[in-house]
């Protein structure tokens, strides 16, 4: 991160602590202690403003969206529909149209798969996909390959886990027909320059496709002004509800990608033998979507937009240093990524200790961490692991949290007491 | 907690520590007459692979390979040494008395020996399958190892060779 962010981060107005009282899972006991949430980069805590808004709807104008001529039903396709131009604003996009709602960013990333990079590879064409990829950002395109006899080629990362400019240009040939990066690695919590990225990929004459999942969470995107071809995210990462998330797609692209999923909304015309599609985004969404969930996505985003992201970075950056000294006094941990503060995220292990046993001492003192491979195995084999611990931080955790966390990992040797 | 329980509870712990850090009959061997199983748990990343060699109606050998926390392979050290020598029938009651254990039912454990010191994982829910991926491996293979030799060798297909790897995840 360069210098002029990471100060415009430390001298903005701080996060104020009552934003604790807005997450009702804060309030939950775990082995009669405070639940300490250390978890933030598996799902996110959801804010009362999130669940009132999804709760709102099922009890005052639960209808389906579309389909009716009537006030109530008017009223939750405009709420559904202003959704849309959230986000459009939240990332930077320039048209409504460019966001497609889906189940998530695997869905997301998936559809991209399906419907514009599978028409696109030939036989002998090259991918290019992050070396520690998230698995949804992964197993598609391995896939995709496999089946078009198209090569996989892997971008290298450096010792921090970025894919750099340059690590990126040293595998990129003329045969690349599409690079496939995180925007930010949910083991590492290394962040990718993005717009770096894609114009190295334009420049070979192939598209970006980012997985935003993590990345989202700690920095706004851009991404017209990244130019990035695609870009996929999860509503429950960022303080919304599950089963809902966005692709933002170019739209010129998203014109030439054919529907995979048949059904209602989605049509044009059905006549008997043949049938004409809808433009994006509703082509991709067929069936009733997920309407309460995104509502509650709009309101996530409002919440975010009203805390602005300096305060939340501010805290998750402060937090993650604190652990990172902590755990450093501890000769017995082995931390994977010292540096990378911004993510909220710190990968590590205890010596002699495997990952689940540790968990269960975290489980005992009230603490959620991840164990295991994060759903990222190929980033745990670059790493030399079989399986990992993460922390990872929100902004509404605080210091005694982090010190809970800091004091039980001296006791992760006593991981057999759980059973006793 | 009694005093005797505590003096129990130690020497358990003693068990798994020693199974943990010197485990029994580890490492595969290449050997035809063996049937290997390889079970994952792919949600946490233990990884095993378990031997089985039969001997009539004996289970002759057992070996096993794996990656995981302490419970995970000090059972799976556990199960080796115990089934090893039994006969199938017997090997059999020990691992349904083994997974009854682990899932807080009644179980018998004068079958179990020494692998009654990891009744604890009973409650705990979440880690009830680190401690039975070790049985249900060996299980499948004592299984699958008699399904095979049962069969005339007219019938077996000639691509698959003995002593022959399945893979699959739990």
């Amino acid at each position: 991160m360069n210098e002029d962010k990471l100060k415009e981060i430390l001298t903005c107005k701080s996060i104020d602590p009552a934003v604790r009282n807005d997450f009702p899972m804060l309030a939950v006991k775990s082995h009669g202690q405070p639940f300490a949430y250390l978890n933030n980069a598996a799902t996110s805590l959801k804010p009362r403003p999130v669940l009132e808004a999804m709760s709102r709807y099922y009890q005052e104008y639960g209808s389906s969206v579309f389909r009716g001529v009537d006030s109530i039903a008017y009223k939750a396709t405009q709420a559904f529909e202003a959704t849309r131009y959230k986000v459009k604003d939240f990332i930077g996009a320039k048209q409504p149209e460019s966001i497609v709602f889906t189940s998530g960013a695997t869905a997301g990333l998936n559809l991209v798969c399906h419907s514009f990079a599978a028409p696109l590879l030939q036989p002998g064409d090259e991918l290019v996909v992050g070396a520690t990829e998230h698995h949804a950002n992964y197993v598609p395109w391995q896939q995709l390959c496999k089946q078009k006899r198209a090569r996989l080629v892997l971008a290298p990362n450096n010792e921090r886990g970025e894919v750099t400019p340059e690590l990126l240009a040293s595998v990129m040939t003329d045969k690349t027909r599409l690079v496939a990066v995180c925007h930010m690695s949910n083991v590492m919590g290394a962040v990718n320059d993005l717009k770096a990225l894609a114009e190295i990929a334009h420049r070979h004459g192939a598209y970006l496709v980012a997985d935003g999942a993590q990345g989202i969470v700690h920095e706004r995107p851009d991404v017209a002004g990244w130019d990035v071809d695609f870009y996929a995210f999860s509503a429950h990462k960022i303080y919304g509800p599950t089963g809902v998330g966005v692709l933002y797609g170019k739209y010129d692209l998203l014109e030439s990608m054919p529907p995979m999923i048949y059904g209602g909304e989605m049509i044009d015309v059905v006549d008997v033998a043949d049938t004409t599609f809808r433009d994006p985004p509703y082509r991709f969404e067929g069936g009733t979507p997920p309407i309460a969930e995104v509502i509650g996505l709009g309101a996530a985003l409002d919440y975010i937009n009203s805390l602005g992201y300096c305060c939340m970075q501010q805290k998750t950056l402060q937090l993650c240093k604190r652990v990172v000294r902590g755990l450093q006094q501890n000769p017995n941990v082995e931390i994977y990524n010292p540096d990378n503060y911004f993510s909220g995220i710190v990968s590590f292990n205890v010596k002699g200790v495997h990952p689940h046993d540790a968990a269960s001492i975290y489980d005992r003192e009230g603490i959620q961490v991840r164990a295991g491979h994060h759903c990222a195995q190929p980033a745990m084999r670059w790493l030399h692991q079989s399986a990992t611990l993460r922390a990872s931080f929100a902004f509404y955790n605080n210091e005694e949290e982090a010190d809970r966390l800091v004091t039980a990992t001296k006791k992760a040797g006593d991981f057999l007491d759980v059973f006793f | 907690m009694s005093s005797s329980d505590e003096h129990m509870n130690l020497l358990y712990r003693q068990i798994i520590m020693d199974h943990y850090q010197h485990p029994r009959n580890k490492g595969l061997t290449g050997a035809p007459d063996y049937y290997t199983v390889h079970l994952k748990n792919p949600s946490c990343g233990d990884d095993l692979s378990v031997q089985v060699k039969l001997e009539g109606d004996r289970v002759a050998d057992v070996r096993h390979i794996g990656d995981g926390c302490s419970i995970c392979c000090s059972s799976s050290s556990m199960m080796s040494e115990l089934l090893k020598g039994e006969t199938v029938e017997q090997a059999l009651a020990t691992i349904a008395s083994f997974k009854h254990m682990a899932s807080a039912e009644p179980y018998d454990a004068d079958l179990l020996k020494e692998a009654v010191s990891l009744h604890g994982v009973a409650q705990l829910p979440a880690r009830v399958k680190c401690a039975t991926l070790a049985w249900i491996a060996a299980e499948t293979a004592i299984r699958r190892d008699e399904e095979q030799a049962r069969q005339p060798a007219a019938t077996s297909t000639p691509s698959q060779p003995t002593g022959q790897d399945e893979t699959r995840t739990s």
